[in-house]
């Protein structure tokens, strides 16, 4: 099996032009331990513009703790982490808050707030901020109609199903229009059915906004439909990429044992002679 | 081996104060510097002061009653069943209103508030919260200590005044003797200072119940079976707490206002 980029690499925005390629996110020997062995070690690795990065790993490889390293819910022992060009790594809690209204993440079980409404989860952060009600109300059914879940909007969240949890959660993340987005194993638990819908919606968010994103996953198959579909805006679905082309801004990261062992392209991770890759793959 | 467990259970002891420590004192100060949850202070406040009414209502006339009665048995030896209300008020006031308030807010909304938290914190709501840039000692410590505060000061107020209720009940239908003398000298009998003492002393359990209760609530780990130990800390150790700074206050207050 061949894959090469699609296209030109470069990302642009949707007007047109190049992005700046200075890293929204960037680790730079970074490690973290709780109580023992060091759960993630030396992991070197950005994140630029336009681009989205999948993090593979087998279930308890530290991927979760990745991206609560990225946004500052975690404080790494070691190594320092640039969000949006600011070190966050000894950065107090109070200017974290600040710079995390602008990355949104999507957490493994969506962690919707039980106790609010599908709006009022979705506004939540246009609430805090004092917004007023008839601005929330369009941009919440702005974000809910393009989860595709407007009919949600006055219901609780436990009323809902696992992928439509999952699916308001990123209507959650997207209403800020971030900068960044985090996605915690968006598909995990979820039915194959469901999960093709939360990754075409990922798709369409990758290629209509062109946010850059940081996503961990351990499913394969999941990753792979991220690089070889994109979104046709036209017929309001992901459609598969040419044969043999793959999203040129769509890279991997593999951790084995809290350790990157791999950073590159989907042609280069079925290519690697790495043993625990192969092994991974098959 | 015995000594290594002792080290590691000092140490976890010490760093449990420490972190406390820092937790009640950056909940407290955080009233004073915006943004400031009033919304949710009031939501807490009808949580914690009109959800806990009726117990703190039913365990002041109750206790107020009991007290009326083993009062009246002692008393009727010297013939002095007279100072019935005195005793009852003065008793009422100074201690038993402000302990028992405590600890069956205690009971009721410390459990809650740290199974609450604790539940968000298991189901990574907490961590949605912060990643959404909102502060949650901000949003859902500090209006419940002011709440629970506030709250707590009136609600003894309630139970000092149902426990001198119940005592004249017991007094004037099973007792038999005259309500107004029981009432007369349940009032004439009060100074300041025990109304002074009776209602600093919720004060600081009020601070007691809600910092602990939040306090254990998001330090949970380990799943739902984390949220009941959490549950059961938080209760045990705001009660205990209540009691042992009950002590210290009475100490401090019977200095600064010496009993004639």
């Amino acid at each position: 099996m061949s894959l090469t980029p699609s296209s030109d690499p470069s990302p642009r925005q949707p007007s047109g032009q190049p992005l700046d390629r200075t890293p929204v996110l960037a680790f730079n020997r970074v490690s973290i331990a709780f109580d023992g062995p060091p759960v993630l070690e030396d992991i070197t690795f950005s994140v630029a513009p336009g681009e989205t990065r999948i993090v593979l790993g087998p279930a308890g490889v530290g991927k979760s703790v990745l991206l609560k390293l990225a946004n500052g819910l975690l404080r790494p022992d070691e190594g320092s982490i640039l969000l949006f060009g600011e070190e966050i790594s000894h950065m107090p809690e109070d200017q974290l808050f600040p710079l995390r209204t602008r990355a949104g993440m999507v957490f493994q079980e969506g962690a919707l707030f039980d106790s609010l409404t599908v709006r009022n989860n979705v506004a939540y952060q246009l609430i805090q901020e004092r917004v007023p009600d008839d601005e929330i109300d369009a941009r919440v059914h702005e974000a809910l109609r393009f989860v595709e879940l407007d009919e949600t909007f006055g219901m609780l969240p436990s009323s809902l199903s696992g992928g439509m949890r999952r699916r308001v959660a990123i209507a959650r993340a997207l209403i800020r229009k971030p900068e960044l987005l985090l996605y915690d194993s968006p598909t995990g638990g979820l039915d194959p059915v469901t999960s093709t819908t939360i990754i075409e919606l990922i798709i369409k968010e990758r290629d209509v906004y062109h946010t850059p994103s940081l996503l961990v996953t351990h499913r394969l198959q999941d990753a792979f439909t991220l690089c070889t579909h994109r979104f046709d805006a036209e017929a309001g679905r992901m459609v598969p990429l040419p044969k043999g082309q793959t999203d040129p801004n769509t890279t991997f990261l593999m951790l084995e044992e809290g350790r990157l062992i791999f950073d590159g392209s989907l042609h280069e991770l079925l290519h690697s002679q790495n043993g625990f890759v192969q092994e991974f793959l098959q | 081996m015995a000594i290594e467990v002792i080290e590691r259970t000092a140490k976890n002891l010490v760093l449990t104060v420490q972190d406390y420590s820092l937790f009640s004192f950056r909940s407290f100060m955080n009233l004073w510097r915006p943004p400031i949850y009033w919304p949710d202070f009031l939501v807490q406040s009808d949580i914690i002061g009109a959800g806990s009414a009726s117990i703190v209502l039913l365990s002041g006339f109750f206790t107020g009653a009991v007290l009326a009665l083993q009062s009246a048995a002692t008393l009727s030896q010297f013939g002095a069943t007279a100072v019935t209300g005195q005793f009852v008020s003065i008793t009422m006031i100074r201690e038993l209103g402000p302990v028992l308030s405590g600890i069956m807010v205690a009971g009721r909304n410390a459990s809650s508030m740290a199974s609450e938290l604790g539940s968000m914190v298991v189901t990574e709501q907490i961590d949605a919260m912060r990643a959404l840039g909102v502060d949650p000692l901000r949003k859902l410590v500090t209006p419940r200590i002011f709440a629970c505060i506030s709250m707590l000061f009136f609600l003894t107020i309630v139970a000092d005044a149902f426990g001198i209720l119940g005592g004249g009940f017991v007094t004037v239908f099973l007792n038999h003797q005259n309500g107004t003398e029981y009432f007369s000298k349940a009032w004439e009998s009060l100074r300041y200072p025990d109304i002074i003492q009776g209602l600093v002393k919720p004060l600081f359990s009020g601070y007691i119940i809600a910092s602990i209760g939040c306090f254990y609530g998001l330090r949970t780990t380990g799943g739902t079976q984390g949220v009941g130990r959490s549950t059961i800390q938080a209760v045990v150790n705001s009660s205990v707490l209540i009691i042992v700074v009950d002590f210290l206050l009475t100490q401090v207050l019977l200095r600064l206002f010496p009993l004639l």
